[in-house]
């Protein structure tokens, strides 16, 4: 297969790849194909780092105190705020 | 190995209003991180969640369990929050864009490595905009499964029976956001990287 092919098919597979949802036989051609392709390798490490980053904003978001109060209020809880 | 609802489903269909403010409390902070991702507005976010609350006051008598609570929470808030942007009619990419190949694949066109980046320019305040504004861009189906899947957790029958579409369905949307979000990202820091180096 040529190294375009392998790139195409490393690219269709790049979801199950990070959700590691593949067979582990295809996990490996996989990987040694990221050693002999510096394309690939950088396509797969900025999309792991794209997704690394959005869960690191999300950890950063919480409720504010007086959306929490309103949504109780609402809800008629509020004297069962916590 | 299934996880133990800490919610009495019955003691919420007798309405007990301690069992309530439980969900509430158990399930409000990952329900507004849905409807903030899902809105991109704070103001709508709130009244997405006090309405997802609502609805799901008023409709567990229709909850017969075939889902966790969680999952059933989920679905009403996203629900919500796609019904609102048809009301609204923010949408306007396409769900179905055509962006990849037959094959589901498409040719990256930013290949520059910026995982080398520090750290405190990856989460600068610019970075964080622009994450803000490739996330917004995404269609709302799009979104609605990077969330589920990427942010929250979901695995993909969970995130398939949120939003209520087949399994494959969801690693399509899943696998597009993606490549559309790392494509918007590698626009950005690749450009940062050329400005820091000519500094």
């Amino acid at each position: 297969m040529s190294e375009h092919n392998l790139c195409q098919e490393f690219l269709s597979q790049i979801s199950d790849y990070l959700d590691n949802n593949i067979d582990p036989l295809t996990c490996a051609e996989l990987e040694k194909h990221l050693v002999d392709c510096p394309n690939c390798k950088v396509f797969v490490d900025t999309l792991k780092k794209t997704v690394y980053l959005y869960q690191q904003q999300e950890a950063d978001i919480n409720v504010p105190s007086e959306v929490r109060g309103r949504l109780y209020k609402v809800l008629s809880l509020d004297d069962l705020t916590r | 190995m299934q996880e133990r609802e800490p919610i009495s489903i019955k003691a919420l269909k007798a309405g007990d209003r301690e069992a309530f403010a439980a969900m509430v409390d158990a399930y409000s902070p990952k329900l507004y991180k849905l409807a903030l991702r899902m809105s991109g507005d704070p103001l709508e976010a709130e009244e997405i969640l006090q309405e997802a609350f609502l609805k799901a006051y008023r409709g567990l008598d229709n909850f017969r369990g075939g889902s966790k609570l969680s999952t059933w929470l989920y679905r009403i808030t996203a629900n919500e929050a796609l019904m609102r942007h048809r009301k609204h009619e923010l949408e306007k990419v396409p769900i179905d864009e055509p962006l990849l190949l037959d094959n589901g694949a498409e040719i990256p066109r930013e290949l520059k490595d910026w995982c080398c980046l520090p750290e405190a320019e990856l989460m600068s305040a610019e970075a964080q905009d622009t994450l803000d504004i490739a996330i917004n861009s995404l269609s709302p189906a799009r979104r609605a499964a990077f969330v589920l899947r990427d942010l929250h957790g979901l695995s993909t029958r969970e995130a398939a029976n949120v939003l209520q579409i087949s399994e494959a369905a969801i690693k399509t949307r899943l696998l597009r956001a993606r490549l559309q979000l790392r494509e918007t990202l590698s626009s950005y820091f690749s450009e940062r990287m050329e400005r820091l180096s000519n500094v």
